[in-house]
């Protein structure tokens, strides 16, 4: 009877009481697989068509299919490159700011600090609320003539969204006050799991804190600041809220923003699910990297 | 962390006391700076330099929720006396509340419903994705499932997608069948999103409960839905409440779908706030509180949240 429990083939207990095994596992998992293959699948299929056309929704022209020629107008287009490069921008400074940031913080706090529950959850509010209505306040915050920002940093009427270079700064500076929160968290999880053996013997060695930095605390905290590092890069990739919120300079097009401009404001339904796919193609391969790190970390 | 000893390290320890603290009061400044303009008299909320001590009103609040026009002339002091007290505070702020000409009812703005559709979006999508989550997670948790780590990464990978790449053709397909500017429309949205999140979470919580105690009711002669309901149901309670707080939160949260998918009758919180700065010269008290209000439910529900909040934001990957 032991082994009954222990991930038994479904059909074996088929003649037990009630419900058999398999038919329980179908109707659990069976509805949920449909629920997302309709939901999730289903439209990218659909878009997958209309990739290939040149339709759009705000007109009842019928779609035509014009091969690959969205994909090929998109791919010459300087413009689409151009959003990469800011994308690409964008995530470098602010996953490198959060990494510091969020590490730092973390490095700060592992150690017996009073009231250490209460300031960790109290840090990590910005990241639990809403990057829409939070990212909307910051241009409160960073207004010229009345933000707090120029006022207490004493820049006196320093641009900071209306100036194209430095929009694209202050949209990801936005995005490493709200991560940095995340990455603590995950180090902190890391730091805490050094075994104190090992400093204590480097201690005993007398070795430096910085060897004992680079030589015992980041190679076991690695592991968990890398998944950090790739799913914070991977919805770095994907900001829209609080960047399209923020700012309207054309130095701060994100690619969510341009897709979303292009699909919804442009109503070209057809290059914008084009564009989508080419996206998507990205966003996959990162997932894929990133779930082969969650999987390391749980076999641990 | 090694205990401190010499003296060297009490310094060290101390500036690093310090530094958590002003990183503390940096990290909360613009979250305070929300409160504290909600709850700013007009004059006070635009100033140079910024106003930080003033005296708190509920004016913010009481034009929130209500439409208001401009008053070329203060009210006469009987129409003032007559007026509760939150039309007093709108009058003081040199506005008066626009009424309906026929019934004479204070016309309301559009916040209050766009709350109403942010609530109830959000809990019934949660109650959604965390039941149909619990079951499956439960179904890989204990049975074998051909290619069960191909399907976990199916279910992982819907989640990253991002909104605006699925609201392409969603927008097309909710526009043919209706759904478009509807509650169901996003609650669905909403529940695919975070039913593949569920899923994950609540499979490491169900991982964690012996199987001994469902082999041993399944000897007391349970079924396995009754072992499911009386054993692992109970056995799971915090782990769903975890889950659905942080699906809540999701939801609650999201911005991209509702504005893509929504325009009046549906629309929740989040795109509304932002709509409200207008060209102009916007009210940021209003703002404020609208704001202060939407983001309050998620900052009590951090907080019962603590212990979870690793767990969530990794996908139930790193556990303590």
């Amino acid at each position: 009877m032991a082994d009954v429990m222990t991930r038994l083939e479904p059909d074996t207990r088929a003649a037990a009481r009630g419900l058999s095994d398999l038919s329980i596992r179908n109707l659990f998992i069976i509805p949920t697989i449909a629920f997302l293959i309709i939901f999730n699948v289903f439209p990218l299929i659909y878009s997958l068509y209309t990739a290939f056309t040149d339709y759009r929704a705000s007109t009842s022209a019928p779609a035509n299919w014009i091969g690959l020629g969205n994909f090929r107008e998109l791919l010459n287009d300087p413009n689409i490159w151009r959003n990469f490069t800011i994308t690409a921008k964008y995530v470098v400074i602010s996953v490198t700011g959060q990494v510091f940031v969020g590490f730092g913080l973390a490095m700060l706090l592992n150690r017996p600090i009073p009231l250490k529950g209460l300031i960790t959850t109290l840090l990590l509010l910005p990241m639990m609320l809403s990057p829409a209505v939070v990212g909307l306040f910051w241009k409160l915050l960073y207004d010229p003539s009345f933000g707090i920002i120029n006022f207490f940093l004493g820049l006196g009427k320093f641009e900071w969204l209306a100036d194209p270079q430095m929009a694209l700064w202050a949209v990801a500076i936005v995005d490493i006050w709200m991560w940095s929160p995340f990455v603590m968290l995950l180090s902190l999880a890391g730091l805490s799991a050094v075994p104190k053996h090992l400093y204590e013997a480097a201690e005993i060695d007398r070795a430096g804190p910085f060897y004992t930095f680079f030589r015992i605390t980041l190679p076991l905290v690695a592991p968990i600041l890398m998944i950090a590092i790739i799913f914070r890069t991977m919805e770095a990739f994907k900001t829209f809220d609080h960047a399209y919120i923020l700012s309207t300079q054309p130095t701060t097009e994100l690619i969510a923003i341009r897709l979303y401009k292009m699909a919804f404001l442009e109503w070209q339904t057809g290059m914008s699910s084009a564009f989508a796919y080419i996206v998507l193609i990205v966003v996959v391969a990162i997932t894929n990297i990133y779930v082969k790190y969650l999987n390391k970390a749980k076999a641990r | 962390m090694a205990e401190v000893k010499t003296k060297g390290e009490v310094i060290f320890n101390r500036a690093a006391i310090v530094a958590v603290l002003i990183a503390l009061v940096i990290m909360l400044t613009p979250i305070f700076w929300i409160g504290a303009t909600a709850f700013k008299p007009r004059n006070l909320a635009t100033t140079a330099p910024p106003t930080v001590f003033f005296e708190p009103t509920l004016s913010p609040f009481a034009k929130l929720f209500t439409k208001r026009s401009q008053l070329r002339e203060p009210v006469d002091e009987a129409t003032y006396a007559a007026a509760p007290w939150w039309e007093q505070l709108i009058y003081d702020g040199g506005e008066s509340v626009v009424r309906n000409k026929k019934t004479g009812e204070a016309t309301s703005s559009g916040y209050g419903n766009r709350y109403m559709n942010s609530l109830i979006v959000s809990i019934i999508s949660t109650f959604l994705a965390v039941s149909m989550g619990t079951i499956t997670a439960y179904g890989f948790s204990r049975f074998r499932v051909p290619g069960e780590q191909d399907w976990l990464f199916f279910i992982l990978s819907t989640r990253m997608l991002p909104p605006i790449v699925v609201a392409i053709p969603m927008f097309l397909m909710y526009r043919a069948v209706g759904l478009y500017d509807t509650h169901v429309g996003l609650i669905i949205l909403y529940t695919a999103f975070n039913l593949s999140f569920a899923v994950w979470i609540m499979k490491g919580f169900i991982d964690e409960i012996p199987r001994e105690y469902e082999e041993a009711a399944l000897v007391d002669g349970y079924t396995r839905l009754q072992a499911f309901r009386k054993i692992v149901l109970p056995e799971a309670l915090t782990g769903i409440a975890a889950t659905a707080v942080f699906c809540f939160i999701t939801a609650w949260n999201e911005y991209a779908f509702a504005l893509m998918m929504t325009s009046r009758n549906a629309q929740t919180a989040p795109p509304y706030i932002p709509s409200q700065v207008g060209s102009g010269l916007s009210d940021w008290t209003v703002i404020a509180s609208g704001a202060f209000l939407f983001l309050l439910p998620v900052a009590i529900f951090t907080f019962l949240l603590r212990n979870h909040l690793l767990r969530g934001m990794s996908f139930g990957a790193i556990r303590k």
